[in-house]
């Protein structure tokens, strides 16, 4: 059971009960679907944007702990960032659930952190990307929905 | 035990032990604890004498069958007509030659819908399916529907997962040209009430095709007494390889219907003006098919029936009440698919906890459940429900494997603090 408390962490459990930022956001600048075929995870992530800061962020639908999870701690940490300071924060945490050789890149990426121990479970890499890739549809205003496949 | 019947009524006897020791893998640790394997609705893993077979066929008798006039073809070409045969006998068709080696379900689906489908459905006909169908029961038909204009038209279930039959019956239109229904739902585990459908139908004149993947396995099948005219399966799901299925086609459908591909093998004569095709079964089966798959499947059928299907039956229905006994008592779970007549599938959801966060749980336990989908998107709709964790059993599952499966969900409910 040791590796399991790596990958769900009380944080992450806390984030999956009580979601941050959770519920529809009306009259949103930006909305993206997203969807793992995989598993039926379904989010809807809402943006606002003053220029290209992200001054608003909200998901909402239904998911796994890692994916709810990922969803919550990413609204509360890309908020107030720019598009490219978000790009770079997305392409740290895919490193962190995706690269075994990676090294603990704790402090750049904070509360992200805490999904390090994603990188043991490949079949979950995708649960923790989803509202990654869907808030970047989102920003870049692509229609359509997301999908992890 | 002196009298000279009891050897064999002993050796009769379903021993569930003896079983697990004609399957090697049962003896692997997952995480450092014994595979308890639960995902046999996915796959079922493969007992001694098919993988001896398979390592046999390569080492000593591997040759391209027909038209090979050397000893080593013939034998194989031989070997691969008796594993036709060994399937004949399975679903005890009338003939060999309605038996069509396929690599999947999924592909004597689209056989059917492609070349049956196509040549007998016009714009405005419909195909009747129902909801619980798995995707590769449904996708092929629409595919269909849209090259030819025709409907899809969906026969409701109930909230236990049981068909609506009199639904059912009531949708077979003048319209209706083929229903294709699943016999053993994968993620529900009904058993649909075939020989009624058949009828039904074929009181309308309606020909149908019946989804046996998750069936032949459990239960036995004869094509002749159900009357049906298309049964298919897939052979991983029967003890045997992956990449071989099956297609039973009634011999005067099979015969008007057009070749699904075209091909070696699949010809009489070949010019380039005209083309004619061959008999049946090879008319269905263009290019070099897969000979190990076929002959390894057959041994998966001999060892079946070696095991036989009264003493599977009775072992698998006892697991199922026990199993759905000891998960309905863990608290926060409930169980999705309790029809009345149902086999082997035991799906569900808990409270505070997601299928596919269950899944990794109790994997960490060695326990391999499947979660997710399960292919039937209209039916995870239907309940409800975005996923399911799925338990299912085969012939060598144990009681212990469900306590040990009962066990790590406590372990999920700590987790979860559910």
């Amino acid at each position: 059971m040791s590796d399991l408390r790596d990958l769900y962490q009380e944080v992450i459990l806390d984030h999956n009960k009580h979601p941050h930022n959770f519920g529809e956001l009306a009259d949103a600048d930006r909305h993206a679907d997203g969807f793992n075929p995989l598993c039926g995870d379904k989010l809807v992530v809402y943006v606002n944007l003053d220029g290209d800061t992200i001054t608003e962020v909200r998901f909402e639908g239904s998911g796994c702990a890692i994916s709810k999870a990922s969803a919550s701690l990413m609204t509360d940490s890309v908020k107030g960032k720019t598009l490219v300071e978000v790009r770079e924060l997305f392409d740290r945490f895919l490193n962190l659930v995706t690269d075994e050789d990676a090294a603990d890149d704790g402090h750049a990426l904070g509360k992200l952190a805490v999904f390090a121990g994603v990188r043991d479970y490949p079949a979950r890499v995708k649960c923790a990307s989803l509202a990654w890739h869907t808030l970047r549809a989102a920003v870049e205003d692509r229609h359509g929905v997301v999908t992890t496949e | 035990m002196s009298s000279v019947e009891a050897p064999s009524v002993v050796e009769s006897a379903f021993d569930v032990q003896r079983i697990r020791r004609d399957f090697p893998i049962l003896t692997r640790s997952i995480r450092e604890q014994n595979l308890v394997y639960l995902d046999s609705a996915a796959t079922t893993q493969k007992p001694q004498p098919v993988l001896d077979t398979l390592a046999n066929y390569y080492a000593t008798g591997n040759a391209n069958i027909h038209r090979g006039v050397y000893l080593l073809s013939e034998e194989a070409t031989a070997a691969y007509d008796r594993a036709r045969e060994k399937v004949q006998g399975l679903l005890n068709a009338r003939a060999a030659h309605e038996i069509i080696f396929t690599r999947n379900s999924t592909e004597s689906i689209n056989l059917v819908a492609q070349s049956y489908g196509r040549q007998t459905l016009g714009a405005g006909d419909e195909v009747l399916i129902t909801h619980m169908e798995h995707h590769s029961n449904i996708v092929p038909w629409q595919l269909l529907c849209e090259q030819v204009g025709a409907r899809l038209c969906v026969a409701p279930i109930d909230d236990d997962g049981t068909l609506q039959l009199d639904e059912f019956q009531r949708l077979i239109s003048p319209r209706t040209r083929l229903v294709a229904v699943v016999h053993l739902s994968n993620s529900l585990g009904t058993i649909n009430p075939v020989q009624d459908i058949v009828r039904m139908a074929h009181a309308r004149g309606v020909p149908v095709l019946i989804d046996g993947s998750q069936s032949v396995y459990h239960m036995p099948v004869d094509v002749q007494a159900l009357d049906c005219d298309f049964y298919v399966f897939t052979g991983h799901k029967l003890y045997g390889p992956t990449g071989i299925g099956v297609l039973y086609g009634r011999e005067s459908l099979l015969e008007q219907m057009p070749p699904y591909q075209g091909g070696g093998d699949m010809i009489r004569s070949v010019t380039f003006d005209k083309t004619t095709y061959a008999e049946l079964p090879h008319k269905f089966e263009a290019g070099t098919p897969h000979i190990a798959g076929a002959i390894g499947l057959g041994a998966a059928v001999d060892y079946l029936l070696s095991v036989g299907f009264e003493g599977i039956g009775r072992h698998e229905a006892d697991l199922l009440t026990y199993g759905t006994n000891a998960l309905s008592e863990v608290k926060g779970l409930q169980l999705i698919g309790t029809s009345p007549n149902k086999a082997s599938i035991l799906s569900f959801v808990m409270d505070g906890a997601h299928p596919h966060d269950i899944g990794t749980i109790v994997d960490s336990d060695g326990i391999a459940i499947r979660t997710g989908h399960h292919c039937t998107q209209p039916v995870m709709d239907r309940f409800g429900v975005p996923a399911t964790a799925r338990a299912s059993i085969a012939m060598y599952n144990t009681h212990e494997e469900i306590d040990a499966l009962v066990k790590a969900l406590e372990h999920v409910r700590e987790t979860f603090a559910v």
